[in-house]
């Protein structure tokens, strides 16, 4: 792929995007964001970002199509299985400890994520108590994290990832098969509120015992991290619990002293004091 | 010839040995920074300490948002890609796999290229798929050094015949030559 499209003309198109739309890529690690607009380019027939920039700001049907190549990603439920078994065997018994659980899944895309915290809590005892909030700035990704809708040949994988990740009962007891399709089960959705937020530009709405942000720090750059990990501080309680991507790291942010590690394999954190 | 300022070698199959007698034979003092892509299975992260035990000088899985130091071999962490962003630093993504590779070359040497252009060299060894082919053509497009695996002494020829298959590059070589020649090229001999 040609990565000739210049630094300025992104800026430009991503200054457009805020003002616009009111939507911050302006603190995106660049490289991936110019590979993902080269993409984009390529779907809308243009050759210039400039003619992109002219296409999104006169027609605004365009800019959920943008928006779904510049955020977009593709999760599993119990992605990671290794990370879910320690969740479940280092975090839930200190969880099970709180009368009631708020949880924040930031970043949430399509919802595996928050469905796979669900269905773990659920087997734990736990998921009666706990509110989860599952966020995201793309519409289009939140609509489908709220039908909980996945095709149905994922679920061999999502199984397989499920038993690894410790599962007791079967991945089966949460979702009813609909022709090729697998829909989450009703008793999981009520406890998850799906909800429009970014990390670039909203702050805290809850105090929360867990946050996970797994995978969407490294496509933002160190001012939006470290931004992001504040948030994430802020909103979690006195000795919560933040995990990362297993490739994420506080390590380099100025809030690093604010957090412990207690998994350094699998990035699990609590908040200091 | 500009003086390298990067280099950024890819393979899959059959490039371990390649890749053992290349940093075998680095220079030392190295001024710049060697990047390496392997395709391998998702949980072989081994490969560092493999490397590392063929040279002083670090060998390192490359980190998020990491500055890219001369003297320092980096490697791309299995299941994700990548890439050198403007400020000579990496950064990691979890975008879908390309060529089904998730860490991709092409993904490595075009964000590389974008970056380094005339003063960076890419080498492309043995491999059982075509990921690094595009990304090594863009090294030549933008006047970087490009050197490609013989694809008669390739344990598996894909690869290195898919990139030439698209562009002449700057030497193809075997194995001993890319060990070698690659020497010379950072200790601003001609090969």
């Amino acid at each position: 792929m040609r990565l000739d499209i210049s630094d300025a003309e992104i800026r430009q198109l991503l200054e457009t995007l805020y003002q616009r739309y009111h939507y911050d890529f302006r603190q995106y690690a660049s490289a991936s964001l110019k590979r993902r607009l080269l993409q984009a380019l390529t779907h809308f027939h243009c050759q210039t970002l400039a003619q992109l920039q002219e296409r999104v700001s006169s027609d605004e049907s365009a800019f959920p199509r943008l928006l779904e190549y510049l955020t977009v990603q593709v999760s599993d439920l119990f992605r990671d299985p290794e990370f879910f078994l320690a969740v479940r065997t280092q975090v839930i018994p200190l969880l099970a400890t709180y009368p009631s659980l708020k949880l924040w899944v930031a970043g949430c895309s399509t919802g595996e994520e928050a469905y796979s915290y669900a269905i773990l809590l659920a087997e734990e005892g736990l998921l009666e108590r706990t509110r989860i909030y599952a966020t995201d700035i793309n519409d289009g990704s939140l609509r489908k994290a709220q039908q909980g809708v996945y095709s149905l040949d994922r679920m061999k994988q999502f199984t397989l990832n499920h038993r690894t990740a410790g599962g007791h009962g079967s991945l089966s007891d949460y979702y009813h098969a609909a022709k090729d399709s697998a829909v989450m089960a009703p008793k999981l959705k009520q406890h998850i509120t799906f909800a429009d937020h970014s990390l670039a530009t909203d702050s805290i709405f809850s105090e929360v015992q867990l946050v996970s942000c797994r995978n969407v720090l490294i496509y933002f750059d160190r001012t939006l991290q470290d931004r992001s990990l504040g948030l994430f501080n802020d909103a979690l309680c006195r000795r919560g619990f933040l995990c990362l991507g297993t490739k994420e790291s506080v390590r380099f942010s100025a809030h690093a002293h604010r957090f412990q590690e207690i998994s350094s394999e699998q990035k699990i954190y609590r908040r200091v004091d | 010839m500009t003086a390298p300022a990067a280099v950024v070698i890819g393979g899959s199959a059959g490039a371990l040995e390649v890749l053992r007698a290349i940093v075998r034979e680095l220079p030392q003092p190295l001024s710049c920074p060697v990047v390496i892509v392997i395709h391998l299975p998702a949980h072989s992260s081994g490969l560092a300490e493999l490397l590392g035990a063929e040279t002083p000088l670090i060998v390192k899985q490359a980190e998020d948002k990491e500055p890219m130091v001369g003297g320092t071999v980096y490697i791309a962490p299995p299941s994700y890609h990548l890439l050198v962003e403007s400020q000579r630093s990496f950064a990691l993504s979890v975008d879908p796999p390309v060529h089904f590779s998730r860490p991709s070359i092409d993904v490595l040497f075009e964000t590389a290229s974008d970056v380094y252009g005339a003063g960076l060299i890419g080498v492309l060894l043995s491999g059982a798929s075509e990921d690094g082919a595009a990304g090594l053509q863009e090294i030549h497009t933008a006047g970087g050094t490009t050197i490609v695996q013989s694809p008669l002494s390739a344990e598996v020829a894909i690869m290195p015949a898919a990139a030439l298959a698209l562009f002449e590059p700057t030497y193809i070589w075997s194995p001993n030559d890319i060990a070698f020649g690659l020497t010379s090229l950072l200790s601003g001999r001609s090969p």
